[in-house]
C-alpha cells in the first residue's frame, strides 16, 4: 500500500452528497490528477460526520484542517494552495459561529461549573409553593417507590449502602441510625427533623426549606416507612418565618394531595407531620435537648444512652436527621446506592452543601462533591478573597468547629480529613477570613456565643466557657499574662471531658485551633501588647511609614476623627492624640502604609510629635 | 382534591413538566424571580411588583413569571432567571425595578440579552 503525504476526508453522508459532495470528490480527484499529485495525496469518501448543516464538508489530514459548505470551483485553489503549497485556504475553513453576546456560560464559571446539585437540585428552579412543580421533577416518586415496591430493609439497605452520613455535623451513618430504631418494638415511634440550624453564619436547611419544603416531607416519609414511624415533626426556628411558611404549605399541599395523613398514595401507610417551631436556643439543635423541647419542656440534653432510636421522643423510639440528610434520601431511593457513591470518597460519600461566606468574592450556598480540596472551594468556586486580599483562616463547623490556615488549604472535604486539622466539617457553614481578622477576636466571638448558648446544665460547660471568655477578653484587652495559653488549653480540654453534650465538647475548638495555628497571635497580643490585625484598640498604635507612603490623601479622606494630616503626594502623618484606633485608615490605603504597631509605641511617637500651632 | 395514587403522580408529572419545560403550555418564556430570604432582603419584592406592573401594561399573556428559592449566590441577589422557549437560560444579578423593566423589554420581548446585568448563561449540573 502506497504511504500518502495527506488523506482528504470527503464526507459521504446523506447530507453532503446531497449538497454536491460527490461532485467535490470527483473535481478533487481530477484536480489532484492534473496537478500530479495523485501518488501523495489520497481522497476518501466517509461515513457522515454529523455536522450536516455545514456540507459539504471535508477534513484534511494530518493537518486536521476542516472545510465546510465547498463548492467545485473553489476545489483548483484548495488544491493548489494547500496541498501543493501548504497553506491552508481560510476563506474555506470552518469557522466558530460569532459569539452571540458576551455573557459567560456556566461551565466556564467555576463558581457554578465545579457544584453538583443533589440535595439543592430543584433550588431555584421550582416555585416552593406549587406542589405540582415539584412533582413535575420526580417529586415523590422516591416515596412511591418506597412505599409500593421496597421493605423497610430494602430501604435502610440502600440508605446504609449508599455510605450517607447525617450532614448535620457529628457525620453519624444514616442508614445504621434507622436500622437501630427498626429494629425496636414499640406501639408508637417518631420521625424527626432538624431545621435548628444556629451556627453563625450557616444557612444551608433554611434555604433547603424555603427553597424546596417538600423534598423534606419525601425524605421523611421514606424514613417513616423504614423505621415504623407514624409521626413526625420539624423543628424548625421561629426566625425562619419563610421556611416555616413554605413548609406548612408543603404540608398541607400534601395532606390534599393524599400525600401525608392515612392511607398515602393507597397504600395503607400513615403519616402525620407537624412543625414545631423553636425559639432559638442554640442547644435545642442538640438531638435529646431538641426532644425535650419538643415535648414542651426547657431545653436540655439529657445523658445517652438510653440512645433517642431506643428512647427519644416521648421516652418512645425516635429517628432525627437533618433537613439536608432528608433531601438526599429521595435521590437515593430513586437512583440507587451506587449512583450516590459514584461522588466522594470511600468513607465520606456523595455531596455536601455548605453556606460559603466572609471575605470571599463569591459568598452563597454551595453543593460539592466530598473530598474536593478546600482551596478549589475558597479560589474558584468563590473566587478569591474580596478586594484582593490576603487569605488568613477558614472557619468550618461554627462553633464547634475550627479555624484552618492557609497551609493545610489542600486539605480534602471529608469527615476524616478535616477532622484532623482541629476542625470539623459540621452542618456546613464555612466562613472565610482575610488578613484583616485577628484570631484571637475571633475565638472570643465564638466563645462568646458558646459561652451565652450554654444551657448551663453541666458546669465545666457554663462555668468553664465563661473562665475562658474572661482569659480571651484579657488577651485582647492587654491584661493577658504568660501562661494563660497554656492554662486555656488545659482548661480547654477539662470541659471537652466533663460536658455531657456535643455544645461543652465543640465549645473549645475554637480557642484550640487558633492556638495551635495562629500561636504567634497570641504570643504578640501576650507579650508585645500588640494586635498585628489592628483590630484590638488596647493592643495597637497606628502609623503611617513616610517611605512609602505617596500621599495620596485617601486615609485623610476616610478618617472619622480628623486626626491625618498631609500635603497631597508628601507623606502623611496620624496624630496619635487625635487617633480613636477604628482602623479606617488601615483597611483603605492601597500601599500598604499604614502600620500598627504595640500599643506602646503610641507614647514614642507622642514624644517625637511636632507640637501644632 | 382527589387523593392521588401512584399513577396520578405521573399524570402531574407529565402535566405540569410542560410548565417547566416551556416546550409545550403555550408559554414562549419563563420569568422566575428568586425569592429566598436573601433575595427578599436585597429588594426581590420590589423587582417582582415592576416586573408584573410591567407585564400588565403591555398586556403580556405568553410570559410565565413565577418565583423560587435562592438561586445559590446570595451575594449577588437580587437575581431572576430568565428562560426563552429553546434558548439557554440566563442569570441577572444586583437587579432593581428599572434593570428588570429593561430586561423584559430587551430580552423577553425584543430577545436580546441584557448583557451590562447578565451573570451566566446555562442550567447547572444536577445529578
Amino acid at each position: 500500500m502506497e504511504k500518502y503525504r495527506a488523506n482528504l476526508m470527503v464526507c459521504g453522508g446523506t447530507g453532503c452528497i446531497a449538497g454536491g459532495g460527490l461532485k467535490i470528490k470527483d473535481a478533487l480527484v481530477e484536480e489532484i490528477k492534473k496537478r500530479g499529485l495523485e501518488n501523495e495525496v489520497n481522497v476518501v469518501l466517509t461515513g457522515c460526520n454529523g455536522f450536516c448543516a455545514e456540507g459539504p464538508i471535508m477534513t484534511v489530514y494530518p493537518d486536521g484542517v476542516f472545510y465546510e459548505k465547498l463548492k467545485v470551483e473553489d476545489i483548483p485553489l484548495l488544491v493548489e494552495e494547500h496541498l501543493l503549497k501548504g497553506r491552508p485556504v481560510e476563506k474555506l475553513m470552518y469557522k466558530e459561529p460569532e459569539k452571540k453576546h458576551a455573557v459567560p456560560v456556566m461551565k466556564d464559571i467555576p463558581f457554578f461549573s465545579l457544584q453538583v446539585l443533589r440535595a439543592l437540585r430543584n433550588k431555584g428552579m421550582i416555585d416552593p409553593e406549587k406542589i405540582e412543580e415539584y412533582i413535575a421533577r420526580d417529586g415523590y416518586q422516591a416515596a412511591a417507590k418506597a412505599l409500593t415496591e421496597m421493605t423497610p430493609e430494602e430501604i435502610i439497605s440502600t440508605v446504609k449502602a449508599s455510605g450517607l452520613r447525617g450532614r448535620g455535623g457529628a457525620g453519624f451513618l444514616t442508614g445504621l441510625k434507622w436500622e437501630f430504631c427498626s429494629k425496636v418494638t414499640a406501639d408508637q415511634k417518631y420521625i424527626l427533623c432538624n431545621g435548628d440550624e444556629g451556627d453563625p453564619g450557616a444557612f444551608m436547611d433554611r434555604s433547603i426549606m424555603e427553597a424546596d419544603p417538600h423534598v423534606v416531607l419525601e425524605g421523611m416519609i421514606i424514613a417513616a416507612k423504614a423505621i415504623g414511624a407514624s409521626k413526625g415533626y420539624i423543628y424548625v426556628r421561629a426566625e425562619y418565618p419563610l421556611a416555616v411558611r413554605r413548609l406548612q404549605l408543603a404540608i398541607d399541599q400534601a395532606k390534599e394531595y393524599g400525600l401525608l395523613g392515612e392511607d398515602i398514595l393507597g397504600t395503607g401507610f400513615n403519616l402525620d407531620i407537624e412543625i414545631y417551631q423553636g425559639a432559638g436556643a442554640f442547644v435545642c439543635g442538640e438531638e435529646t435537648a431538641l426532644m425535650r423541647s419538643l415535648e414542651g419542656k426547657r431545653g436540655m440534653p439529657i445523658p445517652r444512652p438510653p440512645f433517642p432510636v431506643h428512647k427519644g421522643l416521648w421516652a418512645k423510639p425516635s429517628v432525627l436527621n437533618n433537613v439536608e440528610t432528608f433531601a438526599n434520601i429521595p435521590p437515593i431511593i430513586l437512583h440507587g446506592a451506587d449512583w450516590y457513591r459514584s461522588l466522594g470518597t470511600e468513607k465520606s460519600t456523595g455531596t455536601k452543601v455548605f453556606a460559603l461566606t466572609g471575605a470571599v468574592n463569591n459568598i452563597g450556598l454551595i453543593e460539592v462533591p466530598m473530598g474536593i480540596p478546600l482551596r478549589k472551594i475558597i479560589f474558584d468556586i468563590g473566587g478569591g478573597i474580596k478586594k484582593g486580599r490576603k487569605f488568613k483562616a477558614v472557619q468550618l463547623g461554627g462553633p464547634s468547629g475550627g479555624c484552618i490556615p492557609e497551609e493545610l488549604l489542600d486539605t480534602p472535604v471529608t469527615y476524616e480529613d478535616i477532622v484532623k486539622t482541629g476542625a470539623i466539617v459540621g452542618s456546613g457553614g464555612m466562613v472565610v477570613m482575610d488578613d484583616l481578622n485577628c484570631m484571637v477576636s475571633v475565638a472570643k466571638f465564638f466563645l462568646e456565643f458558646t459561652a451565652d448558648e450554654s444551657c448551663g446544665k453541666c458546669p465545666p460547660c457554663r462555668i468553664g466557657t465563661r473562665v475562658m471568655l474572661d482569659m480571651l477578653t484579657d488577651i485582647t484587652e492587654g491584661r493577658g499574662k504568660p501562661g494563660d495559653v497554656e492554662l486555656l488549653q488545659d482548661l480547654a480540654q477539662d470541659i471537652i471531658n466533663t460536658s455531657l453534650c456535643g455544645l461543652g465538647q465543640t465549645a473549645p475548638n475554637p480557642v484550640l485551633t487558633t492556638i495551635k495555628y495562629f500561636a504567634d497571635e497570641y504570643e504578640s497580643h501576650i507579650k508585645d501588647g500588640w494586635c498585628k490585625a489592628g483590630v484590638c484598640r488596647d493592643l495597637v498604635t497606628f502609623y503611617i511609614d513616610a517611605e512609602t507612603c505617596k500621599g495620596c490623601g485617601a486615609c485623610m479622606r476616610v478618617c472619622p476623627a480628623g486626626a491625618i494630616t498631609g500635603e497631597k503626594k508628601k507623606p502623611h502623618h496620624i496624630n496619635q492624640e487625635l487617633c480613636i484606633k477604628c482602623r479606617s485608615c488601615f483597611e483603605r490605603c492601597k500601599f500598604d502604609s499604614v502600620k500598627t504597631g504595640p500599643a506602646s509605641m503610641r507614647e514614642e511617637l507622642l514624644k517625637k510629635q511636632p507640637v501644632e500651632a | 382534591m382527589p387523593r392521588l395514587t401512584v399513577d396520578d403522580l405521573k399524570k402531574i408529572k407529565e402535566q405540569y413538566k410542560s410548565t417547566l419545560t416551556l416546550r409545550e403550555g403555550g408559554y414562549r418564556a419563563k420569568i422566575t424571580v428568586h425569592m429566598g430570604t436573601c433575595g427578599i432582603a436585597a429588594g426581590a419584592r420590589d423587582v417582582m411588583d415592576a416586573l408584573l406592573d410591567e407585564m400588565a401594561a403591555s398586556d403580556t399573556k405568553d410570559v410565565i413569571v413565577t418565583t423560587s428559592g435562592c438561586a445559590g449566590l446570595c451575594s449577588r441577589e437580587p437575581m431572576a432567571t430568565v428562560e426563552i422557549i429553546n434558548e439557554a437560560p440566563v442569570k441577572y444579578c444586583y437587579l432593581d425595578p428599572e434593570k428588570i423593566k429593561k430586561i423584559f423589554k430587551e430580552h423577553v420581548q425584543g430577545g436580546k440579552v441584557v448583557e451590562e446585568y447578565a451573570l451566566v448563561v446555562g442550567s447547572e449540573t444536577s445529578y
